[in-house]
């Protein structure tokens, strides 16, 4: 009834293809009493999702408010323990893994968060905030760690005065850039990169996008790109996954899945995104009413209730998560 | 013959931040026709907003604040209106909808209870059959339990119900000039075409005329008739939405449009545009896109360009062109 295990039977045949594996993750919230109207009283922010990070590969991870995507980037950070589920970094297993042997670990992994504004300490200037994790890693003495830090305000394109200031004197963007410099100052493999770029203006969004993709290029860097704009994350990704109320729903290349995406919920998604071009002729599905509350969500497929080709199957029983193609993964009856 | 509704004409507004008078609005000019789709384009500190905020009287309220020009709607100049002349076109003739309904709508009333309110504010009916047309609007814009969504609360309401909400209280006052600023910005993308496509519909089938203000040039490339595209307080670009967008000919426009990603075109890189926008308080002399324009002469530094006609139609702010 529910997904097999998909990425463990590929992941075993090309082990050092993958640096990330999340098998079956699930992570429940309890839900606060006097909202509940449905027994088992929890939030299903993600009802089990299998997928998997390439080493130097760019994975997108789309879908809409609610979908459980940014749940999904803190799970397999391990900022929030799992209900269930398990996730293989490079091979080695750390569902449970805690305390010291986690934090060594979490040089490995960084996050880069949505909102410039609050994700930098505002009492700090920005020398000390990059130092921080240098300094709590022991990553070399006082001046090497000075040095570096100078050199990553460089490599994303602050200068070194940039250092003596305080958070506040700075734009959106720059702030991105600063939190950006602090993931890459533990050298990781991966950075989740949740809504990155979504509170930038669009000029700006270009310059950050670009330089991720040159940090990318010459730090050999893995990232999981959270975003809600598909036009983005159609750029920035080489694999990725939509997500829907919980539920992976179709995974695969940038170009299979623009193309000829599978199923209903993505081929209206991508129908629903306006293109900046004018006279583009399109057939839009729209969907009616809303999505519905994860505290309750619909039985079987939970998009059968909008779904424009759902039948009688579709709400009695969840569809497996299956390969139809060549690395293209969708989870439907059709 | 197009019959314009509203003619914009160099429309300045002034506010005063710490003792030093700033211009967020420079010199303006635009015209909305009836049944057809204006959309402002621009960034952050481009003046969009305070642009829409001016032309509803919703400015001059605050301290320090104040605004030149001519507004004229249907012929009468909207700052020579009184307070109360201006609040009763607002709604009736003129509505507004916003980026965050949450803070649009009153939290502690009912959905039913404000739409009501709206309605007997601005047409003289009795309040049951401003209940009937309230229900019968919220059926209009695809919400699907509308009489009970009448007795609930904003919050207990997603932020696609609460945009459409605020689209019914509009729609129901029946105003002839809609401006939306940035009304699907903080929505999801099917939920935005939801929205959009009822604005369509509300061009096509009531000849509303609407002024779409939003910084998504994908939203733009759907829905605008003409495009003006603003700057650091001024139209830098307007014309036709064909024009503009196959043939745009201000550097920032060029520039907007390589910097984002397309999504049925394979890009390398998209053309970032280096630097910040210049803060209201500091605006150079010159051309005040000049620091981050790719084609600059000495001049454009200098001398502001001025805004001028090169096709029918087709205004640009630039001295290179």
């Amino acid at each position: 009834m529910s997904n097999t295990e998909v990425f463990p039977i590929i992941f075993e045949n090309q082990t050092s293809d993958y640096l990330l594996v999340a098998n079956n993750i699930k992570k429940y919230f309890p839900a606060k009493g006097h909202l509940l109207k449905n027994k088992s009283g929890s939030v299903k922010a993600v009802d089990d999702v299998s997928f998997a990070i390439k080493k130097g590969e760019t994975f997108g991870l789309v879908g809409e408010s609610g979908c459980g995507k940014s749940t999904l980037g803190r799970v397999i950070m391990k900022l929030y323990q799992p209900t269930s589920g398990s996730i293989m970094f490079e091979g080695q297993d750390i569902t449970e893994m805690n305390g010291n042997p986690l934090r060594k670990l979490r040089k490995d992994f960084q996050m880069v968060f949505q909102d410039p504004y609050s994700s930098l300490n505002p009492r700090l200037k920005i020398n000390a905030i990059l130092e921080e994790a240098l300094i709590v890693n022991k990553q070399g003495s006082r001046k090497e760690i000075k040095e570096r830090v100078a050199s990553l305000l460089e490599v994303v394109g602050l200068g070194p005065e940039a250092g003596v200031k305080y958070p506040h004197e700075f734009s959106g963007g720059q702030r991105q850039r600063i939190a950006i410099a602090r993931a890459l100052a533990l050298q990781p493999k991966l950075i989740v990169l949740d809504e990155a770029v979504s509170a930038l203006d669009v000029s700006i969004q270009a310059q950050i996008i670009n330089l991720l993709t040159d940090l990318k290029k010459e730090f050999g860097l893995s990232y999981l790109f959270i975003s809600h704009d598909l036009a983005v994350v159609k750029h920035v990704s080489d694999r990725l996954g939509v997500m829907y109320l919980g539920r992976m729903v179709e995974i695969g290349t940038k170009e299979s899945i623009y193309h000829t995406p599978y199923h209903p919920y993505t081929q209206s998604l991508l129908s629903a995104a306006p293109i900046a071009k004018r006279g583009v002729k399109r057939e839009r599905i729209i969907l009616e009413g809303d999505v519905p509350s994860p505290l309750n969500p619909p039985s079987g497929c939970p998009f059968h209730t909008r779904c424009p080709k759902a039948f009688h199957l579709c709400s009695q029983q969840r569809p497996d998560f299956k390969e139809i193609e060549s690395d293209h993964f969708v989870a439907c009856h059709l | 013959m197009a019959e314009t509704l509203l003619k914009v004409n160099n429309l300045q507004t002034y506010f005063s931040k710490n003792n030093k008078k700033i211009k967020a609005v420079d010199g303006v000019d635009f015209e909305v026709d009836k049944g057809k789709i204006l959309c402002i384009v621009g960034e952050s500190g481009s003046g969009k907003s305070i642009t829409s905020l001016s032309i509803m009287g919703l400015v001059q309220n605050i301290k320090g604040s104040s605004v030149e020009g001519t507004i004229l709607f249907e012929g009468q100049d909207l700052l020579n209106l009184t307070d109360l002349q201006l609040s009763d076109l607002r709604g009736n003739e003129i509505g507004m909808i916003f980026q965050e309904p949450m803070t649009a709508l009153n939290p502690i009333f009912s959905i039913g209870h404000q739409i009501i309110e709206v309605l007997r504010r601005h047409k003289k009916i009795p309040k049951k059959e401003a209940r009937l047309i309230a229900i019968k609007q919220l059926k209009e814009v695809g919400i699907p339990r509308a009489e009970e969504i009448m007795n609930e609360y904003p919050h207990q309401i997603s932020g696609g119900m609460r945009q459409r909400v605020m689209i019914a209280m509009m729609m129901a006052c029946e105003p002839k000039l809609l401006i939306a600023d940035e009304p699907t910005t903080a929505l999801d993308v099917t939920i935005q075409a939801q929205v959009l496509e009822l604005m369509r519909r509300l061009k096509d089938e009531k000849g509303t005329a609407i002024i779409l203000i939003t910084h998504d040039l994908g939203v733009v490339a759907e829905m605008a008739d003409t495009i003006a595209v603003m700057y650091a307080g001024q139209i830098v670009e307007s014309g036709p939405a064909d024009e503009v967008f196959e043939n745009p000919l201000h550097p920032y426009t060029q520039a907007l449009k390589a910097a984002i990603p397309i999504m049925d075109e394979q890009q390398e890189r998209l053309i970032d545009i280096p630097g910040t926008v210049p803060n209201a308080a500091n605006f150079p002399a010159g051309c005040r896109f000049a620091d981050r324009c790719s084609r600059t002469s000495t001049n454009c530094y200098r001398i502001m360009p001025k805004y001028r006609e090169i096709n029918s139609g087709h205004f640009i702010r630039c001295d290179l062109v």
